[in-house]
């Protein structure tokens, strides 16, 4: 039996966090994953991760795995990959399937950062081919390069259902709508804004009733739901689709933690009852990521980091002021994740009206998943009737970000201290049209707009990362937030850069009037 | 969760709805119908319902099914979801082949 210091069960955004750190406090360490390849869900994450400069934003999902598992490599961390934990036993001794053969290890200190799975919901004909997760979806996409269907019904409007159309569209698959049976949109409304603006229209208060077809996926009935979340009679709509995303949450896979002998608890999913900095009720046995509690990758990068901090401390790896200093400075930096409109404790809300500065939130864009015209002008980062070009940032709940404010070397934008804060526009900079700030922007939110382009017409520069680039002088429609088709179009230019990591500046003329409508561009 | 279960507390007897031949363990294919009138007679926990028609014990061992079921029997029961104890969780965590279960290597320290 080979004996560690401190086995991880696990070589996600967590399990390799918690790695790094271990490493280079100096215990002796080990990591195991099921999977071929580490990183967890972190290669199919190809967008542009939230958050501030410390938490790596505006960095996307896949190079951050990357640089994780470079870090991993150069602190000399072992990485058995294939390797299936299947028991979890007294005295912190594992068995794992390797090599078509069972071992033993053994350490003083276990982290299980086995992350969650995927939840489904029950309804007629969700057996059929066609009807598949989220996650499934995206595997197929960004591992495999495969497209999931032709026309796929999103069930669920969380950042996961968000994110996963958004990238549907990119492969080239249509998105029929993104429907949930909650009546606000669950994730960030830029997420839902990115999506809506392609046209894709969000069904609230709505759910799956039928999944159609004899051997496979040929279509969907949806229908609307009463406050009691059953389907209403009458309102059944048929969608023509090949397959049915479901993207309704996420369950902790935390079944080795229970065989352990940890306390458990359900709290809409079942996870280990754990201290502030991760330990379970059994010394040495710590959870770290989506298993302790379903969050995003960045905090699972952070609790990942503390639980190793707590194991080497709790071993005399670290002492009690090194580990104190280093908590500290982790705690903090997952509180600046855990505030805002998304924080844990505001989970489910629906009562939320207004934003932290007293803005009231736009009730569109909780239903339909954009901001409406009417409604987009409230908002401190949208200003227009400024002569030359200038950013509009249409940034309109306290989510923890702030790219946009270290984008800008003129100081066009200011989000200040608190992350969540609504990011605003300086009038009184002058802003030279560079465009890195819609680059930049996590949630593809910015936009460039000079309403003195020439005499009849305005432009506007949108984040566009669809392939191929339009090339410039051609035309087509612009669409509004909304997706519909607002005004004619011509592409004036498709600038990109290395530095803007994939997302192009995609400049349009229309007419003058549509300057503050126009938000998306089509052929 | 009640220390002694009451099994001849009165559900209301097993009434039939529209949707009971949907399948829910897919595994196992077991409908839903079969773990609600599991629960009138008598079997009020997840581990009963589970060791009673083999919910949750084929191929993914109730990975898409657990939550699904523990909703179903708390539904039949009045109770929350939460209140319901989770069965029993025990190795092998994943699915193993036989030849290799009984593989064991022991590796030099």
């Amino acid at each position: 039996m080979k004996r560690y210091d401190l086995i991880i069960i696990g070589a996600g955004p967590a399990g390799l966090s918690a790695a790094v750190e271990a490493a280079g406090a100096g215990m002796h360490v080990v990591v195991f994953d099921e999977n071929a390849r580490p990183g967890g869900q972190l290669f199919k994450q190809i967008h542009k991760f939230f958050g501030s400069k410390e938490h790596k934003a505006k960095i996307r999902g896949i190079r951050i795995g990357e640089e994780l598992l470079k870090e991993a490599e150069d602190a000399g961390v072992e990485v058995h990959l294939n390797a299936i934990v299947m028991g979890l036993f007294d005295c912190k001794e594992i068995t794992v399937m390797e090599n078509e053969a069972v071992h033993h290890y053994k350490a003083d200190s276990i982290i299980i950062a086995t992350g969650a799975r995927e939840n489904m919901v029950p309804f007629e004909g969700w057996t059929l081919p066609g009807v598949i997760g989220a996650g499934a979806a995206q595997t197929l996409m960004n591992l495999h390069g495969v497209q999931p269907g032709s026309r796929v019904l999103m069930v669920g409007s969380g950042n996961v259902g968000l994110v996963v159309s958004f990238q549907l569209l990119q492969a080239g698959v249509q998105v029929a709508a993104v429907i949930d049976a909650a009546p606000r949109v669950g994730g960030y409304g830029v997420h839902a804004s990115k999506v809506a603006r392609t046209g894709v229209p969000f069904y609230l208060s709505h759910t799956v009733v039928k999944a159609e077809g004899e051997n496979h996926v040929t279509g969907a009935v949806i229908a609307q739901v009463d406050e009691r979340f059953q389907p209403i009679p009458g309102t059944e709509m048929h969608l023509d689709v090949d397959t049915i995303c479901m993207a309704v949450g996420l369950s902790p896979m935390s079944q080795l933690l229970s065989m352990a002998g940890c306390e458990m608890v359900d709290k809409g999913g079942v996870v280990p009852v754990v201290n502030a900095y991760g330990e379970t009720s059994i010394r040495g046995i710590f959870a770290a990521g989506d298993v302790a509690g379903i969050e995003e990758a960045s905090s699972a990068m952070i609790t990942g980091r503390i639980t190793a901090a707590a194991a080497a401390a709790e071993l005399g790896y670290l002492s009690e002021e090194e580990f104190e200093k280093k908590a500290e400075n982790l705690k903090a930096s997952l509180k600046q994740l855990h505030e805002g409109m998304f924080s844990p404790e505001n989970r489910g809300r629906t009562d939320l009206t207004v934003t932290d500065e007293g803005i009231a939130l736009s009730s569109t864009l909780l239903k339909k998943g954009y901001v409406a015209d009417e409604e987009i002008s409230r908002f401190p980062g949208v200003v227009s009737g400024i002569k030359g070009i200038h950013p509009v940032i249409e940034c309109t709940q306290n989510i923890p970000c702030n790219p946009c404010q270290d984008a800008c070397r003129f100081g066009c934008i200011s989000v200040g201290e608190k992350i969540t804060k609504l990011p605003e526009v300086n009038q009184e900079a002058r802003c030279t049209g560079c465009g890195m700030c819609v680059a930049m922007c996590s949630g593809q939110a910015i936009f460039l707009v000079d309403e003195d382009y020439d005499e009849t017409g305005a432009s506007v520069t949108i984040p566009y990362e669809f392939l191929p680039y339009p090339e410039p002088g051609t035309k087509g429609t612009a669409l509004g937030r909304d997706g519909k088709a607002v005004c004619e179009a011509e592409v004036l230019s498709c600038r990109t850069a290395p530095v803007m990591d994939h997302t192009a500046l995609l400049t349009i003329r229309v007419p003058k009037s549509m300057a503050m409508k126009a938000r998306f561009f089509t052929v | 969760m009640a220390a002694i279960l009451d099994r001849n507390d009165d559900l209301g007897g097993f009434r039939p709805e529209p949707d009971d031949n949907l399948i829910i363990c897919r595994c196992e294919e077991v409908t839903k119908g079969e773990i609600r009138r599991a629960v009138h007679e008598g079997m009020r926990t997840m581990t009963e319902v589970r060791r009673f028609l083999r919910v949750g014990m084929g191929l993914c061992q109730g990975g898409t099914c657990g939550r699904i079921v523990k909703g179903i029997i708390a539904k039949e029961m009045g109770v929350k979801p939460s209140e319901l104890s989770e069965c029993t969780s025990r190795g092998p965590a994943r699915p193993i082949e036989m030849r290799i279960f009984g593989n064991e290597v022991a590796d030099d320290e």
